[in-house]
């Protein structure tokens, strides 16, 4: 083998591996990203039913409904506008009512967001950090502290 | 008392490490012996002053002085005595010092370590290596003292995070750290090397002993921490490809690539600049992980106290150490010219394409884990990229790796053959054959694909045992010839056997677990019974217990298999006592078959539980091969022609120019 032609394999090689790469990267993108929404930003501007999103907020005080089965009911908030959701499964420790939550699924045709999965942070004070911007940005005072370390008894 | 003790000793160490930073430095420049030499007391120094301050800070937790700020917002007085001690690195500022004290470590062990080092490579490590010391402990000093006292203490401290009262997490830390921070080495001993403007075989020779070191404890660190995930998160899963676990796994990736092209570069004194680039960027990615984990700048399941001015200190620290390390590479990289080129079908041939793939997949991961934040940049769409991105670009560039990297050690340098490869392999393959039928007929439903996922496992540790067997001439030879040459084989040899097994059985464990996972949730009341992966689980009912800081209440579950009683499982709900905080402890059955994993949810009705069981077949396979990659590692670290200050020396002082 000539020097050419292994200097031809490497190079078309790492040319091959990269494109593949790439290829799978970009409809990897396309298909598996999910977009995160506050209850705010889908009342102004609806999601298409059946699209995956994640919604965040927090879990609307007096909202909670326990149904049959695992099944659970409750809103998600961002002190402006409210969604309810539906979730089948078991809930994750630290959910509770006032808390930020992220539900992840899908949203039906009458407004009811279908979640199949439920994140809260383990963390008593947390706010999803993207919650807490979008509340930031529309101009929403949140109380309580930042972090942890800052709090002290 | 103590505590200024330890913070006087922190503050001195920032100052040896600033002497360690410029005084070898400059020693080597102008070719002076002794200034080059105070290098080595230097290093000792700084590590012996962080053990101080380090011990000092663990008093302070032992003996729950709460008048330090630290001890108050991360301890309790009724906490374990093991979570005190652990709770020194459960913490930021507790964590930092634990980095610097292993960065330390590694300067001191070089010094040590590195008899048979060129003196000035050697001053250039060491002054190198002090200097991220110093910019640790600037950043310690700076943002995150560990020392800082209260002027009122409290009666009694915060509490250290339930979830991390956990005897796996207490110690993955440590295990993680001295990875990330291993890489150090490989970066301080790269950038010497640029420094100096001249590599050799030799240098790859010093260099993977230490990488060796930290991508072993890298692999045990991740492993442990899964595992943690796996049995305390109640989730059932080991790995969420979370930005904090895909900040230690760039690491580890790059550092596998890292280990193979140091290989290459010792043996055949090829892919020179390709190795010095992979040290730097090795290090680099952990440096962005501390970044990332700290500065919360990404949405992650781990909760690490964070703060965005911190944050933008480490990030300082990578643009200045990445950042400075790359432009001295451009700066010098025209002196070396890119060499090695081979067949492709050969040993290096093998590893580059090794290479190839590790880094290229190290790309998808990395890309993965910015693009959210980059889009939020640029768009302010907020997004996450989740399993299903990771699964869809990272599995395809595994495959071909896997499916390589039996033919790989059978190759011979230079020129390999690999119709004789396969030939040997014909067994390995075979074997991989049987394992394909028995998985299709042992798992009647999931994706078909699944069991060629397994029998390529299979394959992998067929193939890594195909491997020995044709070094020791099994079957071939006479059986004291066989035995001989057994006990001959390099201890490296037996290293990488080892760790390719490891890899083909994790493998198989993956494949399994994800493919073929059960689950059921369901509300249970006392007497309720629910069947999964052969097993009947009957709930007993709960009771309620007390823990040493902590209130639960613990279902009783009755495990059979075909009527037989197998074991009880006692999933918890606990309640903490400070800070008040819920966790839930699984109940978990482990078998060669695989894990019943069972966990509860919230009281429903007075007495009926929600209940989420799963079996999780061949699971444990996972850690054990991880387990089984750390072993080898220690093997082939033992070994003695790669044993850290082997005699060799043979000081080649050709420049660079390769081939």
């Amino acid at each position: 083998m000539t020097r050419k032609q292994k200097r031809g394999w490497m190079i078309g090689g790492g040319v091959a591996t990269l494109t593949v790469a790439a290829i799978l990267v970009l409809f990897a993108l396309k298909d598996s990203v999910v977009f995160f929404h506050t209850p705010s930003d889908i009342a102004e501007k609806p999601v298409p039913a059946g699209n995956r999103i994640r919604l965040g907020g927090l879990v609307a005080n007096g909202s909670v409904v326990r149904g049959a089965g695992t099944t659970v009911s409750f809103k998600v908030t961002d002190t402006l506008k409210d969604i309810p959701v539906n979730f089948t499964g078991v809930l994750p420790d630290l959910f509770r009512e006032g808390q930020g939550v992220v539900a992840e699924g899908t949203i039906g045709t009458d407004g009811t967001f279908t979640a199949d999965s439920v994140l809260a942070k383990h963390d008593e004070n947390y706010m999803p950090p993207e919650v807490a911007k979008s509340l930031e940005a529309r101009g929403v005072k949140l109380g309580g502290s930042a972090h942890p370390e800052t709090k002290a008894q | 008392m103590i505590i200024e003790f330890g913070h006087f000793a922190l503050i001195l160490a920032l100052l040896v490490a600033a002497f360690q930073t410029v005084v070898p430095a400059w020693g080597a420049r102008v070719n002076d012996g002794r200034l080059m030499r105070v290098a080595e007391p230097a290093a000792v120094s700084q590590l012996f002053l962080l053990l101080i301050a380090f011990c000092a800070l663990m008093h302070a937790y032992v003996t729950s002085d709460f008048s330090v700020a630290n001890v108050a917002i991360n301890s309790h007085s009724t906490k374990p005595l093991i979570y005190k001690i652990s709770g020194v690195w459960g913490n930021h500022e507790g964590s930092m010092l634990l980095w610097v004290l292993i960065l330390a470590l590694f300067g001191a062990a070089v010094a040590v370590f590195g008899n048979n080092l060129p003196a000035t490579l050697k001053a250039n490590v060491l002054a190198v290596q002090a200097s991220i010391a110093l910019a640790f402990l600037l950043f310690i000093v700076l943002t995150s003292d560990p020392f800082a006292r209260l002027a009122q203490p409290p009666a009694d401290g915060n509490g250290l995070n339930p979830i991390l009262q956990d005897p796996a997490l207490a110690f993955h830390p440590p295990f993680l750290y001295t990875g990330y921070v291993g890489f150090s080495i490989a970066f301080s001993f790269a950038v010497a090397a640029l420094i100096e403007g001249r590599v050799d075989a030799a240098w790859a020779r010093w260099v993977r002993p230490w990488t060796l070191a930290a991508w072993m404890f890298l692999t045990i660190g991740i492993a442990m921490g899964s595992w943690w995930a796996y049995y305390e998160l109640g989730w059932g899963g080991w790995w969420f490809w979370d930005p904090v676990e895909n900040a230690s796994f760039m690491p580890w990736l790059a550092g596998t690539a890292l280990l193979h092209s140091a290989l290459v570069m010792e043996k055949r004194e090829a892919l020179k600049v390709w190795t010095i680039l992979l040290a730097i960027l090795t290090f680099s990615l952990s440096l962005m992980g501390a970044f990332i984990v700290r500065s919360g700048v990404l949405t992650s399941v781990h909760s690490f106290a964070v703060d965005p001015e911190r944050g933008v200190f480490i990030l300082g620290i990578l643009v200045v150490f990445t950042g400075g390390a790359l432009a001295l590479f451009a700066l010098r990289a025209k002196d070396m010219r890119f060499g090695g080129l081979f067949a492709p079908i050969s040993r290096e041939g093998s590893l580059v394409f090794n290479n190839l793939l590790l880094v290229t997949s190290t790309a998808t991961v990395l890309i993965g884990t910015l693009y959210p934040l980059l889009l939020e940049a640029t768009t302010g769409d907020k997004i996450s990229v989740g399993p299903p991105f990771f699964n869809m670009t990272f599995g395809p560039l595994m495959l071909p790796l896997l499916l390589a990297m039996p033919f790989g050690p059978l190759l011979a340098w230079k020129r390999g053959d690999v119709l004789a490869a396969a030939q040997r392999l014909m067994f390995a393959a075979m074997a991989a054959v049987v394992v394909l039928a028995v998985a299709y007929a042992a798992f009647e439903r999931g994706p078909w694909i699944a069991p060629f996922g397994i029998a390529l496992g299979a394959f992998v540790m067929f193939g890594a045992v195909t491997e020995w067997a044709t070094r020791i001439k099994l079957g071939t030879a006479q059986f004291d010839e066989v035995a001989r040459r057994a006990v001959n084989l390099p201890r490296s040899n037996y290293g990488t056997l080892l760790a390719h097994f490891g890899i083909g059985l994790m493998v198989v464990g993956i494949v399994a677990t994800t493919a073929y996972q059960q689950e059921r949730i369901l509300v249970m009341k006392p007497g309720d019974t629910v069947e999964i992966g052969g097993f009947e689980l009957a709930f007993k009912g709960a009771v309620p217990g007390r823990g040493p800081n902590y209130r639960e209440d613990i279902a009783q579950f009755d495990v059979t298999r075909g009527g037989a009683a197998v074991t009880r499982l006692e999933p918890s709900k606990r309640l903490y006592d400070a800070p008040p905080q819920p966790t839930t402890e699984s109940g978990i059955h482990a078998s060669w078959r695989g894990d019943l994993y069972v966990v509860i949810g919230d009281e429903q009705t007075p007495g009926s539980y929600a209940v989420r069981a799963y079996f999780n077949p061949l699971v444990r396979f996972i850690w054990l091969g991880a387990l089984i990659m750390f072993v080898g590692g220690g093997i082939s670290l033992s070994d003695r022609r790669l044993r850290v200050g082997a005699p060799r020396k043979s000081r080649r002082s050709a420049p660079i120019a390769a081939e």
